[in-house]
């Protein structure tokens, strides 16, 4: 993480790693909320919030707080701002307010927020925690945008409640309701995974025990192979797999080999020390024969 | 030359194959189909004419999308568009019929893998996203002979009580409903070609109509339900088209025996409990799709272990 440059630091939330898309985090508020843009890009900016001020207070505290009670401390610092967002936004936004409802105090639970405080802010200076949660959350407000978008303009016939469609065709009411969510959510992940495989990427990579949220309470830390959650299981399984096997095959071979080296060289030191004072000139001389016959087989 | 083809045992020639299935399953369809547009006039003919092509046509060019060999050939889209057509009310507007054939083939059918991959029923799928979609368009029905921009009226689904002492009249359908649902005769006769020509097998609609009648006839003791006579409830709507032609699908339906009859109770059970307390009038495509994905489980608890498994699997 450490080598990552600020800017790929930035840029990985918005596709490489975006939040919803490729990592699947945070898919109940996308569901949810997304049945116009405005709601979405309501929803986006309020988390991006939480997000940046979270990730910078957790990772300014990172040292002071013990790894045991930490869960508690993130979700108490996340609390904290959701608060902040949630008087702002009732204060100033009540539409917005009326539009989220609950999943608006409902941020303090959302597994973006909570994952990169633990995957990222726990473990980096401030101003990378910073860009991590601006990324991040850029990612996720451009995701509900694009989908609030999609299903308000088949789900009502307008964009950013401006009418486009509404007065030509009857619009389809089903993709404002749950199962049109799942529609666009499952044609979206389709096209992210189709675009970054494209560019040779992997689709998703382990986490490993250190970003696992259960690190620290889970009975299995530090061997994954044992991890119940089944990707990063088989994952880890399957790349500790391939050098083991060729560790061990490597460990076979090695004992008779040592053994007939040491052996070898045990009587090529007696022949040399037998051999360097009586052949000394002999021995010059047959290299430039060698020499000679390369150059004519050139 | 002769090809020769090597492959492992069973070696079972047949002559069946999918595009003569789904020949069948058309020609039983057909029936219906014209009965309808009898019933309904030439806006119920272009209804079902769109449907098809639009289904055709959506096949066609998904494919083509994704490079995938063209599986016009094997006649299911052509099923596909007709099923929905016959479930499509005779007013509906034509691109709608369109859109739902197309939700029908790519969304359900071909991005889980086309034929034979889809974990439920094409056109049952795609009449629930249009039924959803266009609440108003899908429930507004018009009596038979009558032309298509008249007003809408009641069907017996929807508690009129003027057809529950006319049997005959539901028998034969005359009456107002979707295109193909409404003449039980033709559909029960279409059900009965597909049995002989083993096509399908009767345990899915006998369970389903058995299941229905029996649960309407016992909610019938307590007359402040509401729930339809047990004849009634199998002579309107949906439930004949959907027992014999749709909860039948292959792909989407147990292929064992108690699996299949497991399968049919749970559509009538679901159907009449929908009709009863729900608040939608219809509730058999609602019933196959539910038992459409719970088809896989349906499956693997019925099935009997093969000789000898039984006692490996106590071992562990």
């Amino acid at each position: 993480m450490k080598k990552d440059g600020n800017l790929s630091i930035f840029t990985k939330g918005i596709i490489a790693e975006n939040p919803v898309l490729r990592l699947v985090l945070g898919t109940c508020p996308t569901l949810a909320v997304t049945t116009s843009a405005l709601n979405g890009i309501g929803m986006g900016l309020s988390a991006t919030f939480v997000l940046v001020c979270s990730g910078a207070v957790v990772s300014l505290l990172r040292n002071i707080i013990p790894s045991k009670v930490r869960i508690p401390a993130y979700i108490t610092i996340i609390a904290g701002f959701v608060t902040i967002v949630q008087m702002l936004v009732k204060a100033f936004l009540p539409d917005i307010d009326a539009a989220l409802g609950i999943f608006l105090p409902l941020i303090v639970v959302n597994c973006i927020i909570l994952a990169r405080a633990e995957m990222f802010a726990a473990k980096n200076p401030v101003i990378p925690s910073i860009l991590d949660g601006l990324g991040m959350g850029i990612g996720f407000t451009a995701t509900l945008t694009i989908m609030g978008i999609i299903r308000e303009l088949i789900g009502a016939g307008s964009i950013f409640s401006l009418p486009v469609t509404a007065n030509i065709i009857d619009p389809m009411l089903v993709m404002l309701l749950p199962p049109g969510g799942f529609f666009v959510f499952g044609i979206l992940v389709a096209v992210s995974n189709a675009l970054a495989n494209k560019k040779g990427k992997p689709v998703v990579e382990s986490i490993g025990c250190d970003g696992c949220a259960q690190n620290g309470s889970c009975p299995f830390a530090g061997d994954s192979e044992k991890c119940e959650k089944p990707d990063a299981a088989e994952i880890e399984a399957a790349k500790s797999e391939k050098p083991d096997a060729a560790e061990i095959e490597a460990a076979k071979s090695e004992k008779p080999d040592s053994a007939e080296i040491e052996a070898v060289k045990k009587e090529k030191a007696e022949d040399i020390s037998k051999d360097n004072t009586k052949d000394e000139k002999a021995e010059a001389t047959p290299p430039a024969q060698e020499g000679k016959e390369e150059d004519v087989n050139g | 030359m002769q090809k020769m083809n090597i492959t492992a045992s069973p070696h079972i020639a047949s002559a069946d194959n999918t595009s003569g299935i789904m020949l069948d399953v058309i020609f039983a369809l057909l029936p219906a189909t014209i009965c309808g547009i009898f019933f309904y006039g030439f806006y119920a003919l272009l209804l079902v004419a769109v449907s098809v092509a639009a289904a055709v046509a959506a096949e066609y060019l998904w494919c083509l999308a994704v490079k995938k060999e063209s599986s016009l050939r094997d006649l299911s889209a052509i099923v596909t568009g007709l099923l929905l057509a016959l479930n499509l009310p005779p007013t509906l507007p034509l691109w709608m019929a369109a859109l739902g054939s197309a939700v029908a083939i790519v969304v359900v059918k071909q991005m889980f893998g086309g034929i034979g991959h889809n974990f439920a029923n094409p056109a049952i799928t795609a009449r629930i996203v249009l039924m959803v979609s266009f609440p108003t368009a899908m429930t507004t029905f018009v009596d038979p002979f009558a032309a298509a921009d008249t007003v809408s009226t009641a069907t017996p689904l929807s508690g009129s009580q003027e057809f529950a002492t006319d049997i005959t009249r539901l028998f034969f359908g005359n009456y107002s409903g979707c295109i193909g649902e409404t003449s039980s005769v033709l559909l029960l006769a279409g059900g009965i070609y597909l049995v002989l020509r083993r096509v399908i097998t009767p345990e899915i609609p006998l369970a389903f109509f058995a299941s229905a009648a029996g649960l309407s006839a016992l909610l019938g003791l307590n007359p402040e339900l509401g729930a339809q006579g047990p004849l009634e409830t199998l002579l309107t709507g949906g439930l004949m088209i959907g027992a014999i032609f749709m909860a039948t699908d292959y792909v989407t339906s147990p292929p064992n025996r108690l699996g299949k009859i497991v399968f049919g109770v749970g559509c009538g059970i679901i159907t009449v409990v929908i009709r009863t307390f729900g608040n939608l009038p219809e509730g058999v495509s609602f019933a196959i799709l539910l038992m459409n994905i719970l088809t896989p489980h349906i499956t693997r608890l019925t099935t009997g272990k093969p000789f000898g498994a039984e006692g490996k699997a106590d071992e562990k």
